[in-house]
């Protein structure tokens, strides 16, 4: 299996630099959850990497994104360091909420990363509001809003594509269809699972993308976003895509046969891209080599980081419920 | 020193007066919620507003409170700083996912690089006969969760001045307005602005028990305290303003001075705002008691639409005078 679009052998590169930045953190975190180091909830997206590698490809410095539980990837590509996330799921000050929101709750004011949101279809409603700020003060940034299909299912999906379709208000709606609301199969709670169609019923531009096919994501993404930017209005893409792990370090995946997950694993975003740069003669054995030597190194810094890190003093508990200084 | 001339003004324009000078102090304060443009506000507080600042400013929304509160969430977050109105705190149950799970925790969630300067508005409160979903006080539901500030202005000066200071917050701010008041009538200075919104207030000087109320039962402790002054016993009459986080201190220095309390609330009794007065009451001034703390609050109904039933089911001055006479006569008839 390839990916098909011609692609610079630099930029193809750092595609795949990234999808295995997330895929080589997330296979760590599954370690270090067993070795305790790591509590509470922790949702692996091994397997949908492509969504969030191409998707982030079309955002700026200055466009922000509101992402869901399953966000490690998110924050990666973002530019949160890999050790200030560590540091978040070790519960350590440094981390990049100090500790106080762990692996569902990854905040980033300086990359504008406004979220790691544990209920689903609870950031869309935020990411309206940051794309209606911009679009009162005249600027021209996206919101990036990352969910799953799961979200499409609920109040808040529906309010909100009304919403921001009635005021054009900029926002880019990522749905990531992996095909369970955790356990459940899309086919067993939706009524029309063509998504896009209905967000399309909200007069906004919306089709469905490839999401195991990295460059596939990155073009559907670039002219979504440049939808927003340039057209005012909001933009949704479906991206198909699947994950190979279980929904959550807790579930013993019953519901789906493990034949589905081979097939899918068939369709792997990672050796999928590879594969193209190899044929295109951009990649070789040593290039490869040198990617997983340096993201190797990149983990295991950061692990030295959270390692190191300090938790924070019990009498600080009641901080931060309430905002420390005057509003920016 | 010259005073400004004092001039005669309703609870809802003194609430408008409030929204207009914020919208013209500050370009990033807008108006959303529903039938806030066209049609004036629900109650008539955003009247005349859409003429003046335009449908950018003061948004018509569908009725989709989740989105337009959550809406309201993501555009303080992002430098705006926006007064939400929803129509009755009923209503605001659509929302409590953005409420609670959002407004409430980004700033601890995210380890305090979040501000949330929002305000969200809304009615509460029985009174009208409007029956069991758009008569209820949810303010103690609301007042549980850390990370909100509580406001209930009853007073001409609290509706006109609270407004100011929540929208210069760095928090989410929620104002109750209890629907019995919005055309409730006082002189206020031409000047008047912004209050505090730390402290409660003392509303009457009394001498032999503490009525502590709030909002729509602010009137109704007034009302007890001049029955019982009839009757020579001296009510003070105590408006919390603030119902998170609680001003404990005047609370606790009332009750030191007279030495009984009566916690006044249209919430319902169980789990009740006044229950959680009474037992701050109980661990720091237990000992300045002369009689147990009495709560009068709504009957533990639905609110029910017959007036005579609707009457029967709110706190009434008379059943506060009554405690009070209990509680008195208890302490062996001073």
């Amino acid at each position: 299996m390839s990916v098909t679009a011609p692609v610079e052998r630099e930029h193809g590169l750092e595609l795949l630099r990234q999808m295995l930045r997330v895929r080589r953190f997330e296979e760590k975190c599954v370690e270090l959850y067993s070795a305790t180091k790591i509590r509470g909830f922790m949702h692996l997206y091994i397997g949908e990497e492509a969504v969030a590698v191409g998707a982030m490809q079309a955002l700026t410095p200055e466009d922000a994104i509101v992402a869901t539980y399953r966000e490690h990837g998110h924050a990666l590509v973002r530019g949160v360091s890999a050790g200030s996330i560590m540091a978040e799921m070790y519960g350590k000050v440094e981390g990049c909420a100090r500790g106080r929101g762990g692996s569902m709750h990854l905040f980033d004011a300086a990359t504008r990363f406004y979220g790691g949101n544990a209920i689903v279809g609870g950031g869309l409603p935020v990411a309206v509001g940051l794309a209606l700020a911009d679009k009162l003060q005249g600027r021209r940034r996206v919101t990036a809003c990352f969910f799953g299909d799961g979200a499409v299912a609920e109040g808040e999906f529906h309010e909100c594509m009304n919403l921001a379709a009635l005021w054009s208000l900029p926002v880019l709606f990522l749905c990531e269809n992996n095909r369970y609301a955790m356990g459940t199969a899309i086919e067993r709670y939706e009524s029309e699972t063509d998504l896009a169609l209905k967000a399309a019923s909200y007069e906004m531009t919306a089709w469905s993308a490839d999401g195991m096919d990295v460059l596939a994501v990155e073009e559907a993404a670039r002219r979504a976003a440049a939808e927003v930017r340039d057209g005012d209005r909001p933009c949704f893409l479906e991206l198909r895509t699947y994950r190979f792990r279980a929904h959550s370090m807790y579930d013993p995946d019953l519901y789906r046969a493990k034949e589905e997950i081979e097939r899918f694993k068939e369709h792997d975003p990672i050796p999928a891209l590879s594969a193209t740069l190899r044929a295109a003669g951009l990649l070789d054995d040593a290039d490869v080599e040198q990617l997983e030597e340096s993201i190797s190194r990149e983990i295991e810094d950061a692990i030295a980081f959270a390692e190191a890190g300090t938790l924070e003093p019990v009498d600080e508990l009641e901080r931060f419920v309430y905002f420390e200084g005057a509003a920016p | 020193m010259s005073v400004a001339p004092a001039k005669t003004i309703t609870y809802r324009e003194a609430m408008r007066e409030a929204i207009r000078e914020a919208m013209l102090a500050d370009e990033r304060v807008f108006l959303m919620g529903e039938d806030v443009g066209a049609y004036g506000g629900c109650f008539g507080v955003s009247k005349g507003l859409l003429d003046e600042f335009g449908p950018e400013r003061i948004r018509d929304t569908p009725l989709s409170e989740s989105a337009f509160v959550g809406a309201g969430i993501g555009a303080a977050m992002g430098g705006m700083r926006p007064i939400v109105e929803v129509m009755t705190v009923n209503f605001c149950l659509l929302a409590l996912d953005q409420i609670m799970n959002n407004a409430a925790t980004i700033t601890h969630m995210s380890g305090g690089q979040f501000a949330i300067p929002l305000v969200i508005r809304m009615a509460t409160g029985a009174g009208r006969q409007v029956a069991a979903q758009h008569s209820h006080s949810l303010e103690g539901w609301l007042a549980h969760i850390p990370g909100l500030k509580l406001l209930a202005p009853a007073t001409i000066a609290d509706a006109r001045g609270m407004l100011a200071p929540a929208l210069a917050d760095p928090n989410p701010v929620l104002i109750f307005e209890h629907g019995s008041l919005y055309n409730l009538e006082s002189e206020l200075p031409a000047d008047a602005g912004a209050v505090d919104i730390e402290r409660a207030a003392i509303r009457r000087p009394g001498s032999d028990v503490t009525l502590i109320a709030y909002g729509g039962t602010v009137p109704v402790a007034l009302a007890a305290a001049d029955e019982l002054a009839a009757a020579g016993v001296e009510a003070e009459v105590l408006d919390l303003r603030v119902l998170r986080p609680l001003d404990d201190a005047t609370i606790i220095a009332s009750v030191a001075r007279t030495h009984r309390a009566v916690v006044i609330d249209e919430g319902w009794r169980s789990g009740s705002l006044a229950a959680e007065v009474s037992a701050r009451i109980m661990e720091q001034a237990f000992y300045e008691l002369d009689a147990p703390v009495a709560r009068v609050c709504s009957a533990e109904v639905p609110m029910p639409y017959p007036h005579h039933l609707e009457q029967a089911a709110l706190p009434q001055p008379a059943t506060v005078v009554g405690e009070v006479r209990s509680m008195v006569g208890a302490a062996g008839d001073e």
